[in-house]
């Protein structure tokens, strides 16, 4: 054991053996003083306490707001149209429960400080009132109908079908990472099936490649790329173990649930590049956060998000590769081309017309 | 059954109850210590029992999350200590991934199962339910023991898993599959988790024959006069909880059972579609859904949550107008409130689901049943900001826990309402945010309610005082200290830091609170070592504490301060009291309380 362990040993124990001497000896002149003096004493101390704990925790709350406001989300706007829906309803909700907070609270220690016991005072026999319970049961319940009506509006338009023209990504959680697929120029997946799953021979999807859907698939475990003002479809599953696709910036999340596909639909509103401005961070990455308990290295389910503009996705794109080329690379054209270049120099373009 | 043949069991002292209890005192069992301390039938040592048993867990689930948060504070840092006390589990003084998990599971599944609901529930729905209903021990006091050795036994299996070569459990205490029912996927749900499963099994067990004995003593063994509006707050709560354990709990023993077949009987309820990176093999589960046990997990959780807190609320409901002096405003109501709280338990469970892939239309649905639960939550506020408005207050510490209480129900609950909002639990999900709620609401406020109960039936329980100073040490500090612990959280919740991470230096979006999560760890371990002032204070009071020379100290009104200030087996020496009036007639009609078992005078005002 370390020396600075048994130094600190030795001052909680220190501390333990001074506390109790305090509170015995505090006993033993309450006994001396009377019960009833002591009572009184420390009744007063106490109801002091409770207001001073209120005022100084009012003080704490601005001071924790003033220090920690600016290091969440709240400050930046939200880089989806959904998230934007989601942060009106944070600040009404924010809004509606603060009042509640500050009120009740306020309430409760100064009637604690306000009402403490005093020789003189007899405590007012008041079992009940039916008006009061009427007042208190239909204003949260008026309060609680402004919430829930606006949660569930944006609740629809946010868990909605995604539109026609929006961009297909499919994202497959496996421990501990995450693994993209585009489904190419004919904009439909290949089929897959987990028991085609073969690490070794690059088919960590289990697609199928006779499915002629599949040869145009783009499977990429870079970054997750998407476009500016472009509706986006993800379509979310899960390899092996329960994950969730957490996008804190865009306010969005949806489990990767094994054999039960899940999806999630919003439209990216700033590119990384404009994000890094608004944040004034040169560093700034959207990330995919694991938000699902999901092993040993959850902590460590990283992914990167790069929302960029239509024109740039197509550059992307195009320098992509599909997977089955990738696995198959004698039924690359480009392979083809070669080989069918060095057999016959002389051969003019096919491509030509 | 009358109430002597209950407490003695022999079926040939089955007489009426009149007839009997004059000569009741001269019953003498001989009571061995076996008998007396260890298999004993009577209610208060069973409670007893409970309270020891559970704090020994509050003790090993703090622990663990001192051990945790030393991680999260200060994750660089090594602790040469950690190696010497957890040996190949924290290699290099540093907590590892696997033991960090390891950690949080367990500290979950014991504060929440072990504490919070055996040790609280155990230990006052024990204690209470005979004493205030006027009963000489519960409806089979045979049973109830075996309730205790039932929860025993799973303390002993619990904490045996923790030893076990490839650890205890470590997928976090909702146990979803598939994490829980493939040991290839994480270690921890290896051998740990057929033995958290058995543990919580006996757990369950232990709860379904404790709750099925409190509703059997209260609805059946009440004294005369005793009619269900005059029982104390306590009582109800303690009813209501007793039934949603018995409602609950099955369900999530069947939700255990269907996951343990997955796991030894290559079942498919829970798995489908399943690669193992780790053996590179397909497993041949096809067809079942892993969101089935998630309905059926929360289906308990959820009402879970309740068990914990209702006899939080109604301890405090009972304390709270003692010391202020005055009945507890909207009897009535708080009884309807309970009973609003206790239904609706049932019907609020996928609001954990939201982001599952739940339809969004039987999301909305979810969504208007939570947050129906704030208005039976406001009138409980309310209604209690009421109770001490004109009161003649007394701060002894039960009533000062009890404040606190009410303070921390009121931050935890109006967060519930944002997360029980799906829109923006999409965003808060699996967030600090979520921790900080829970932990305030359930967490905290549950052990502020336990604590005013000790402090107020310490005197009941062992007929001495806990030491005042060093109680009101302990509240302060926990009350100060759980703030400081758990309102920073919800800001790193809405900066989108994800609960359950070992480490948040590799993330740019969420390594920007370095400095308060030590500040966290630092207060959490300030706040366990005040924890164990008050174990301190609780074990040296139960010997030395200030003796207590009347029945009734605090001046209260309800039945258990008319037994004898240490009181044996069977509560009253003499006949059990009548009742003739509610529980809460203080400071009427100019006199101090009027014990539930004065007669009414002709002349008196009606309530």
């Amino acid at each position: 054991m370390s020396t600075t362990a048994i130094l600190l040993f030795a001052i909680l124990g220190l501390g333990f053996l001074i506390t109790f001497q305090i509170a015995k000896a505090s006993e033993y002149v309450g006994v001396l003083k009377g019960e009833k003096k002591s009572f009184e004493q420390s009744n007063r101390v106490n109801a002091f306490l409770m207001v001073v704990f209120l005022i100084l925790g009012l003080i704490g709350i601005y001071w924790c707001h003033d220090l920690f406001y600016h290091r969440t989300l709240m400050p930046y706007p939200s880089a989806s149209d959904h998230g934007e829906k989601i942060d009106t309803m944070m600040f009404i909700t924010i809004a509606i429960t603060g009042v509640v907070f500050f009120i009740t609270q306020i309430l409760l220690f100064w009637f604690a400080y306000k009402y403490q016991y005093t020789e003189k005072r007899k405590a007012f026999f008041y079992p009940h009132n039916t008006n009061w319970e009427i007042l208190w049961t239909t204003v949260p319940a008026i309060a609680l109908c402004v919430l829930v009506g606006f949660g569930l509006y944006y609740w629809y338009q946010v868990t909605g079908n995604a539109p026609e023209k929006a961009l297909q990504v499919e994202v497959t959680g496996k421990q501990f990472s995450w693994v993209y697929r585009y489904p190419g120029k004919d904009n439909v997946y290949g089929k897959k099936y987990y028991r085609n799953i073969d690490e070794t021979n690059n088919n960590q999807l289990g697609i199928i490649w006779d499915d002629q859907y599949s040869h145009d698939d783009i499977v990429t475990t870079e970054a997750l790329y998407i476009v500016k003002g472009q509706p986006v479809k993800i379509n979310i599953s899960s390899r092996d173990v329960i994950h969730d696709v957490g996008l804190p910036h865009f306010r969005m999340k949806m489990d990767a649930v094994p054999g039960t596909p899940t999806t999630m639909y919003f439209t990216p509103k700033y590119t990384t590049e404009e994000m890094k401005k608004i944040t004034k961070n040169s560093k700034f990455e959207y990330e995919i956060a694991c938000d699902q308990m999901c092993g040993n290295g959850h902590y460590s389910m990283r992914g990167i998000v790069k929302v960029v503009t239509p024109e740039e996705f197509i550059l992307w794109k195009a320098k992509q590769k599909p997977a089955y080329l990738q696995v198959f690379p004698d039924k690359d054209p480009a392979n083809q081309q070669k080989s069918a270049d060095s057999t016959k120099p002389a051969s003019p373009p096919v491509a030509a017309n | 059954m009358s109430n002597e043949a209950a407490m003695h069991g022999h079926p040939e002292v089955v007489t009426t109850h009149e007839a009997h209890h004059d000569e009741h005192h001269v019953h003498h069992h001989k009571e061995t210590f076996i008998t007396k301390y260890v298999f004993s039938q009577d209610h208060k040592m069973i409670a007893r029992q409970f309270l020891i048993t559970g704090m020994a867990w509050a003790v090993i689930g703090g622990l663990m999350s001192v051990l945790f948060r030393l991680q999260l504070g200060y994750p660089d840092q090594s602790f040469p200590i950690l190696e010497d006390l957890l040996g190949r589990w924290a290699k290099g003084g540093k907590i590892t991934a696997e033991t960090y998990y390891a950690l949080v599971t367990m500290h979950g599944t014991v504060l929440v199962f072990f504490v919070l609901t055996g040790g609280l529930s155990g230990t006052f729905a024990n204690f209470l339910i005979p004493l205030q209903v006027g009963a000489r021990d519960m409806a089979s006091p045979f049973l109830n023991m075996l309730s205790y050795w039932f929860f025993f036994l799973a303390s002993v299996v619990m904490f045996s898993s923790l030893f076990v070569q490839t650890g205890p459990f470590s997928g976090g205490w909702t146990a979803y599959p598939p994490l829980s029912a493939l040991g290839d996927a994480s270690p921890g749900s290896k051998v740990g988790v057929d033995l958290w499963i058995v543990s919580m099994a006996l757990f369950v067990v232990s709860s379904l024959l404790g709750g099925l004995n409190y509703i059997s003593t209260i609805l059946n063994m009440r004294t005369k006069g005793m009619s269900m509006t005059r029982l104390p707050l306590t009582i109800w709560a303690l009813f209501f909880t007793a039934v949603l354990g018995v409602l609950s709990f099955p369900v999530l023993l069947s939700g255990f059972i269907l996951l343990l077949f997955d796991r030894h009987a290559g079942t498919s309820f829970y798995l489908s579609d399943i690669y193992i990176a780790s053996t590179q093999t397909a497993l041949p589960n096809e067809g079942g859904s892993a969101i089935l046990f998630q309905h059926l997990f929360w289906f308990l959780g959820h009402p879970e949550v309740y068990i914990i807190i209702l006899p939080a609320m109604g301890i405090v409901s009972e304390v709270m107008s003692v010391n202020a002096r005055k009945p507890i405003f909207g009897y009535m109501a708080m009884v309807g409130s309970l009973f609003a709280i206790a239904i609706l338990a049932f019907l609020v469970w996928a609001h954990h689901m939201f982001v599952s892939g739940l339809n969004p239309f039987l999301g909305s649905v979810f969504v208007l049943l939570t947050l129906l639960i704030a208005i039976p939550s406001a009138i409980k506020v309310f209604n209690w900001l009421t109770t001490i408005w004109k009161g003649n207050i007394r701060f002894t510490p039960g009533m000062m826990f009890s404040l606190g209480f009410v303070s921390l129900f009121i931050s935890g609950g109006l967060t519930g309402i944002f997360l029980g909002n799906s829109t923006l639990d999409i965003h808060l999900h699996d967030t600090y945010f979520v921790i900080a709620h829970f932990h305030i609401v359930m967490g905290v406020a549950g052990f502020f309610g336990m604590f005013a109960g000790i402090y107020h039936w310490f005197p009941k329980m062992f007929g001495r005082f806990m030491n005042n100073t060093m109680s009101y040490i302990h509240f302060w500090v926990t009350m100060i200290g759980s703030y400081l612990i758990f309102w920073p959280m919800h800001y790193e919740g809405l900066a989108g830091m994800p609960r359950r991470y070992l480490d948040y230096s590799n993330w740019l979006s969420f390594n920007q609170f370095n400095d308060l999560n030590k500040f966290i760890s630092t207060v959490a371990m300030v706040v366990f070592a005040v924890q164990l002032l008050f174990l301190f204070n609780f074990f040296y009071s139960i010997f030395k504490g200030r003796k207590v020379t009347v029945k009734n100290p605090w001046g209260s009104t309800t039945l258990e301060w008319t037994t004898p200030i240490i009181a044996g087996h069977g509560n009253w020496p003499g006949e059990i009291p009548e009742v003739h009036r509610w529980a809460y007639d203080y400071s009427k009609d100019g006199r101090e309380y009027i014990s539930q078992t004065e007669p009414v005078t002709p002349d008196e005002k009606p309530h």
